[in-house]
This record gives structure tokens, sequence and C-alpha cells, in this order.
């Protein structure tokens, strides 16, 4: 059958300053095809999309449209020419509904009655199999059905080239298969369906052509039923990527934090974490899924103290019997404390008494290394504040979702970040800048973050970068409990391997890391066991050798279900 | 019973002025800006349309132009004070309180040097009649329904149905909840900003002209216009982004206005001097009430608009 061509780009270049996004590009698309456009983060892909799009003009190039040349100044020109993009970050209107939503903008005579427009939407939502109800507000909605609004949003003005910006990357299982479902009847209606994407398995999945940028370059375009995941990486990374995370089985697995009956309401009074209970142990990777919003962010938060609990206990086991007691996470007046409660024993297992010692001796005998734990020292991290649960020893590291807001500072240079964590330390009420420098220079190093130095403010870095410099401060910090959200979120398949070998290497070093992930490929392959919750409930509780994607989607949507719970 | 009807005749007609001065600033806060500057706007709509009153108050134009000119200077002083807002917080993108707040001090303040320089009896004793149309003339309270009265209740009829069952509205809408969506699917957030922002202030701005040349028809009348167009924006509140239910609350604060007078002149209830304070305040206090009830809300229609008090910027990298 011959192909018909829908959209050529040719010589397409664009600059944003210094920086060269796409450099001369070409890329030709056809009708009845779903061309999947592969690459790193910052390879360009977006912003080559946005210029079809009319959100970006191209400065130099062409773009033809069923062999016209056409120019897109805006994205009312693009609808004219029947292109339509569906972004990531999804453009509705919460409080409109859905009809509403899809018919702002459209300039179709003077009339405005919605219950044409849903009439209208409901026969195009039959025809490709979607299932909306038009009347629904959008905040209302869940994240795949505020995705099919958009969808339907662009086909209502008539598209024939769809144009959708990570569409999976916020859809279970089920809804990905429901998609491809719809993107591939749409082929077969004759649409040309352009996918961004950086997953590679749903690339061969879905795509007939894949289209391979990097650096703003195309590197080439191949079928998709000609080439396979290690050369379509090769292509997008310029050099050989390992794709296996090593997982090792867990050495010596103890619970170190117990987490039982954990209630929470949110400031709305909402009852965002219902009941959860669960152990995270040390030296294994304790994975949490559940589509986003499920009370992941609360759950962390609370364990970090930042969340006040309605009701449930945090423990925290320390590993500490018989080692000695040191002051590098504990103020002299904790030590004192401790041994007040006969919590030390010398290494003649003689009891330890400090009664009638100056500070300055029980110093010096504490940092001898004769004061020794008698046992584990267990910790209530419940209602304690940050400060309080670093003062108790307890190394907690967290790694929150939202890296510049809550984890670093972006207008402060990484030296100073680093300072965040260890302020208080320094002589005298001055700060000790050496140390955290060091630091910086250390993480930059080893973990190779792109940074002009150490003094330049992590808001200019990328995404990738500020997360390394993140994940580095927090385990620079030597954590027992390291909980990471989301932590590739945004990242280029390169700095997302480093982040998953050094979670590794923090499980090996017999950390308990909690990872909160939304890919459940890397989950499966990540973790040791998966937490899934919903609603602000555990769901299930898998092994993660053994579970299947569908398994967990399906405990990502089940509802009201507690039967699953501790399966593993 | 007769002075029951009055009294309600009278509060409605005081009603008009928040009417509004509301119906402006919704349709300003609909397209996402916070107007403090609405209390000097009012003020600048009163003093031009005043103005253009005083230059042709004593020729012998028709009735019916000299209303309409008198409106048109009203709106041409009023949509230049919307105007400067706009430019300054749509395009230049400042901080939409602190323009708002000076807007206000410089129309105050404008009005005042304008005002002080009118000849009362050219601006306003001879052409008071005509804004009274049609109940000029008669002895009872409806004299005070005029032209300008009508015109608010429509006004403020007309443009809920604009923005709650027609396209326009629906975009409008959008913008002020969501820029960057309008934006994306072709609508041009400025002229929408600009056009509801002047439109807004327009209306506004009869407020003032409606309080001094038709409701009180007095030579001090355009010192306390400031205060109304304060009570004015807390009122959008009351009204929960609806410019119809403003006739409500606009009823509601002009009866509680004229419950002070009203009380000490019935014979019914014996009031002291001590007491009239405390009626004065009634007012007050109510919107304070009104303020705390209407915050612990939580439904989602009735929030304010989204993106109300932030600046638009396109997506840039």
């Amino acid at each position: 059958m011959e192909k018909q061509l829908a959209l050529q780009m040719k010589g397409i270049t664009k600059r944003f300053g210094p920086v060269m996004a796409n450099n001369r590009v070409n890329l030709d698309v056809y009708r009845g095809e779903i061309l999947a456009i592969l690459g790193e983060n910052g390879c360009g892909k977006t912003t080559l999309m946005n210029m079809i799009a009319g959100i970006y003009y191209p400065d130099e190039g062409h773009i033809l449209i069923d062999g016209q040349e056409v120019a897109i100044n805006s994205p009312k020109d693009a609808f004219e020419h029947g292109i339509g993009m569906i972004h990531q970050h999804f453009k509705l209107v919460d409080l409109f509904t859905a009809a509403e939503n899809i018919v702002l903008g459209v300039e179709e005579g003077k009339r405005y009655n919605l219950k044409e427009v849903s009439a209208r939407v409901g026969e195009i939502a039959q025809r490709y199999g979607f299932q909306l109800d038009p009347d629904r507000k959008i905040y209302d909605m869940s994240v795949s059905e505020k995705q099919t609004v958009e969808i339907l949003k662009v086909l209502y003005r008539g598209a024939d080239i769809l144009i959708l910006d990570e569409p999976t990357a916020v859809l279970t299982p089920q809804e990905i298969t429901k998609l491809f479902a719809v993107l591939r009847r749409m082929r077969e209606d004759g649409k040309s369906i352009i996918i961004i994407t950086h997953k590679l398995n749903e690339v061969m999945e879905v795509s007939d052509r894949v289209a391979i940028l990097r650096r703003g370059e195309h590197i080439a375009t191949v079928n998709t039923s000609e080439t396979n995941e290690n050369e379509l990486t090769y292509m997008m990374v310029g050099r050989r990527v390992s794709l296996n995370i090593d997982r090792t089985m867990p050495v010596n697995a103890v619970p170190r934090l117990v987490v039982r009956g954990l209630n929470l309401y949110n400031a709305e009074g909402v009852h965002v974490l219902k009941n959860i209970s669960f152990d995270a142990n040390g030296g294994e990777i304790l994975g949490i899924a559940g589509i986003a919003g499920s009370g992941q962010r609360e759950l962390l938060e609370a364990i970090s103290g930042l969340q006040p609990l309605e009701s449930g206990t945090i423990q925290f086991n320390n590993p500490k019997k018989d080692r000695p007691v040191t002051f590098f996470h504990k103020s002299l007046k904790r030590v004192k404390e401790l041994c007040a409660e006969g919590a030390f024993h010398d290494r003649n297992m003689n009891d330890v008494s400090f009664e009638g010692l100056s500070n300055g001796a029980i110093r010096k005998w504490v940092e001898s290394g004769d004061v020794l734990f008698r046992e584990d020292e267990v910790i209530n991290l419940r209602d304690k504040t940050p400060l309080e649960i670093r003062q108790l020893g307890v190394h907690l590291s967290f790694v929150p979702e939202d890296r510049l807001g809550m984890g670093l500072v972006g207008n402060m240079d990484i030296t100073d970040n680093m300072m965040l964590r260890n302020y208080r330390k320094g002589p005298h009420g001055f700060l000790d800048r050496k140390k955290p420098r060091a630091q910086a220079e250390k993480i930059i190093e080893e973990l190779e973050v792109a940074t002009p130095g150490v003094s330049t403010p992590v808001r200019r870095l990328s995404g990738g970068n500020v997360q390394k410099v993140l994940v580095g401060r927090e385990i620079a910090y030597t954590p027992k409990v390291l909980m990471a959200a989301y932590p590739v979120r945004g990242l280029d398949i390169g700095s997302s391997y480093t982040i998953y070998h050094l979670l590794n290497r923090q499980k090996e070093n017999g950390v308990a890391v909690i990872f909160v992930g939304e890919d459940l490929d890397v989950l499966l392959e990540l973790s040791d066991r998966i937490m899934v919750i919903n609603g602000g409930a555990i769901t299930g509780i898998v092994d993660a050798r053994k579970a299947t994607k569908e398994e967990i989607g399906l405990l990502m949507t089940k509802t009201g279900a507690r039967e699953a719970v501790n399966e593993a | 019973m007769n002075s029951w009807i009055n009294f309600l005749v009278d509060s409605l007609a005081f009603g008009a002025v928040f009417m509004y001065g509301s119906t402006g600033e919704i349709l300003t806060e609909k397209a996402g800006h916070l107007n403090l500057g609405i209390p000097g706007i009012m003020c600048m709509g009163g003093a031009g349309g005043c103005l253009v009153l005083n230059m042709i108050g004593g020729s012998s134009l028709p009735p019916f132009l000299i209303v309409i000119l008198g409106i048109l200077g009203s709106l041409a002083f009023s949509v230049l004070g919307g105007l400067i807002y706009s430019f300054l917080t749509v395009t230049f993108r400042a901080n939409q309180n602190v323009t708002g707040l000076t807007l206000t001090t410089f129309g105050v303040g404008l009005s005042k040097v304008i005002m002080t320089k009118l000849d009362t009896v050219v601006y306003l004793v001879r052409t008071r009649d005509y804004f009274r149309w049609p109940f000029a003339g008669r002895q009872d309270s409806l004299q005070l329904w005029g032209v300008l009265f009508f015109l608010a209740i429509i006004v403020a009829i007309a443009s809920s149905w604009v923005l709650f069952r027609t396209k326009t509205g629906l975009h409008l809408r959008a913008v002020g909840e969501n820029p960057a969506t309008a934006d994306a699917v072709g609508i041009n957030v400025t002229r929408y900003k600009y056009a509801a922002t002047c439109i807004g202030s327009g209306i506004a701005g009869l407020g003032g002209f409606y309080y001094i040349i038709d409701y009180m028809a007095s030579q001090e009348a355009y010192l306390s216009v400031e205060a109304w167009g304060w009570l004015s924006i807390a009122l959008v509140i009351f009204a929960l982004w609806r410019p119809h239910m403003t006739i409500i609350g606009s009823t509601v604060f002009g009866i509680l206005f004229s419950l002070g007078s009203f009380i000490t002149n019935s014979s019914w209830i014996k009031v002291t001097m001590a007491t009239i304070p405390l009626l004065k305040m009634l007012p007050y206090v109510v919107t304070i009430l009104v303020l705390i009830v209407s915050s612990i809300r939580n439904k989602r229609e009735n929030q304010p608009p989204a993106s109300l008090g932030l600046s638009y910027f396109r997506e840039e990298r």
C-alpha cells in the first residue's frame, strides 16, 4: 500500500540563546501510522513538536503539510492545519466540564450550545472507543480521564495529526493498554500519530517507525519491526548503556523501620493515610507503587516528621549492640540521657555511670571508644520534628519529589545546599564551609554532575544534575533509612541508571531503602518487595521477583480491598 | 406601612452603587486580576461624569443627550483608569495589589481636584432630574429610581448572562482560571484581560457617578465614594463571583445602611443617642461576618478564580 505523506519537516533549526535545541532536523510523518520520537531528556524532542504545534517558531527550515509549505505561528494556526498536541501537563480548566473544555477556543459561528457539543463529543468518543461523560467536571476525573478529554479536545477540532507528549507517564498498565488500543484505532482511521517517549518497551509495542533524536540532532528513523531495544538505546544515548539493574538478594534483612497503624488527615480533613502498617528492612529496597496522589507523599512526609499523625506508631531500630557510642550524630545531652537510662556498658560489661564527671571528662571517655551500647536502640519517631529526629541520632534521609521546593534551595549554590544538612556544625557559632565544599566537590566528581562549579546556583542545573546533587547529599549523610520519592522523574536514561545504581549500593551497605516510583518496569526490576497503595490504604505487599506488572496494576486500582495485605 | 416601602425603595436605590462596583470588580477578577483600584476608579468615574455635565449643564441639549453624554464622560474616565491598571499589570506584569492601591490613591486625589473646581448648581441641580427619568418629579421615594438605577440591574444580569451563557464568557472564565490552557487553545489572553479590566472599570465608574449625581445629589457626595468602593470589593466574595448575585448582596447592604436612620425615625422603637453609632456600625460588622462565613465554604465552584492575582507568563525556556 502506498503511504501518503502528511507532514514533512526540512532542516528545522531552533536556538534558545546559545543553546541549539534543534539542529537541521528532517522528519517525515505518513498518514495512518504511529511514529515514536525517542530521545533523552533535553534532546529537543518536545521543542521540535512544539514547533509543529505553534508554540515556538523555527529559526530555520520548512514545515510542509500535504506537500504545501506552511507557517505555523500560533496554536490556532496548528489547529487550522489539523495538528493537535496533547501536552504532558494537561492544559485543562479544572472547574469546567469536559464539554466546556473541549469547546474552549473553538470559533464555529456564534452559537454556543453545550448540548450539541456533548452529543458530538459522545459521537467521537464512541468511534474510537473512549468512555467519557462530557458533563463531568475535570476536578472529579482521574488522570487517565483527563487525558481522554485532552485527546477528544484535539479530535473535536478535527485534527488528523496528533502529537502526544509522554502520554503514558501517568497511567497504570491497564490504562496504557486501553490508550494504545485507541491509538491503533485512530491509525486505522487514517490519522497520523506522533508519540514522544523515552520508554523503549512502549516504542516497540505501539509504533510503526521510530525517529531518534540526540542533542537536538536527528540520528535516524527506523522501522520498529527491524530494530531492537539495545540498538535504539545505543542510538539514543550514543554509547552502550547496560539496561540491567544488578539486583542482589537482600543480606541479613532486619526490620529497620517499623510502621504500625498509621492514620493521617490532611489540612482539608481528608483521610489520606488509612491504617498503614509495614516494615522496611535494612539491606532491602521496598518499592512503593500507586497512582499519583494515593498518599505516597504524605507517607514519606509522615515518617520524616513533617506531617502530624492522627494515630499509629513509627519505630526505628538502630543496630547498636556492643558498638561504641559516638558524638557523630548524638549530642552530649542525648548521650547523658541514654546513660541515665542504663543503655551503655563498658568493655568489661560493667554498667557505665557518668555521675560526678565533668562534661569534658564524659566527652573524653566516650571518645576513647570504651562506652558501648548495651542493646539495639529502639527510637520512637512519632511526633518528632526532623531536627529532633536528627538529634536522636537517627540517620534518616529523604529525597522529596519536589526537588527545588523541599529538597534544595534553587538560588543557593551546591556548597550551601550541602550545608542545609549540617549548618549546626562548626566552631562557636560560625559556619564550617570547608567540609561542605569538599563534599560538594566530591559529589560533583563521583556522580558526574555537569556544572560550571560548586558555586553555581542549583536552579541553573538541569533536572538530572539537580537530582544527583540532592541524592548525593542525602547519601553523604550515611543514612540508615533512605526514602526517595520519584527520584528519576524527568531524568534521562543515563542519569536514571546512575540513581538506580546509587540506591542499590546503599541497599548493599545495609540501608533500608524506600523507593516511590511510577515506572512499574523499574519498580519490578529494582525493588525486593513492592508495597502497593491506593487511596491511602495498602492494597498489597508483593515479592518483586515474582509479581507481574498486571498484578500490580490491579492492586493500584483495587478499591476497599484489604485481604491482600502481607501476601509476601 | 408607607414608611416600610420607602425604606425598601431607598435601600435598593442605594444598593445600586454596590451593584456597579461589584459587577465591575467581578468581571476584572474573572480575568484573573484583583483590581484594588476599584475605589479610585469609582471616584474617577464620578468626577469624569460631573465634569462633562458641568460643561454641558447650561446648554439647551435635549435631556436624553445630556444623560448619555454624562454617562460617556464617566465611562471615559473610569476606562482610562482601567487602561492604566491593565497596562501595568497585564503588559508589565506589575504586582496587582500595589498597582491597585496606587490607582485608588490616584483616583481619589484626582476626583477631589476636579470636584472642588466644579459649579454644583450647573452639574447637579440642573441635570439631576434628567437622570431620574421616568420617576422625576415624584414626591415619594420612587423618585430615586432613575435611568442609572435600572441600568445597574440590567448590567448585573447581562454580565451574568455573558459570563455563564456565552462562549465569550467561557473564554473569559478560562483566562481567569488557567491562562496557560486558554493560551494553548488559541484564546488571546492579553486581549481578554484588557477587555475585562476596562469594561469592568467602566461599569464600576458608573457606580460613583450614580451615587454623586442621582442617589445623593449633593455637593459633598463624592467624598464617600471611596468607602463604597471598598465595600463593593468585599461584596464580590458575598456574591460568589456571580454578577446577578450582587443584586441581592447590594440590597442587603443597602438595607443595613438605611436601617440606622429608619429605626431612628420610626415611632415604635425608642433610640437613644448612644445607640446611633452602634446602628451605623452594622453594615461593617456584617461585612466582617460575611467574609468569615464565605471563607469557610469549600465547594469548588464558589472559590475565587484559580489564577486570581497571578501574572501570566507564557512558558519560555
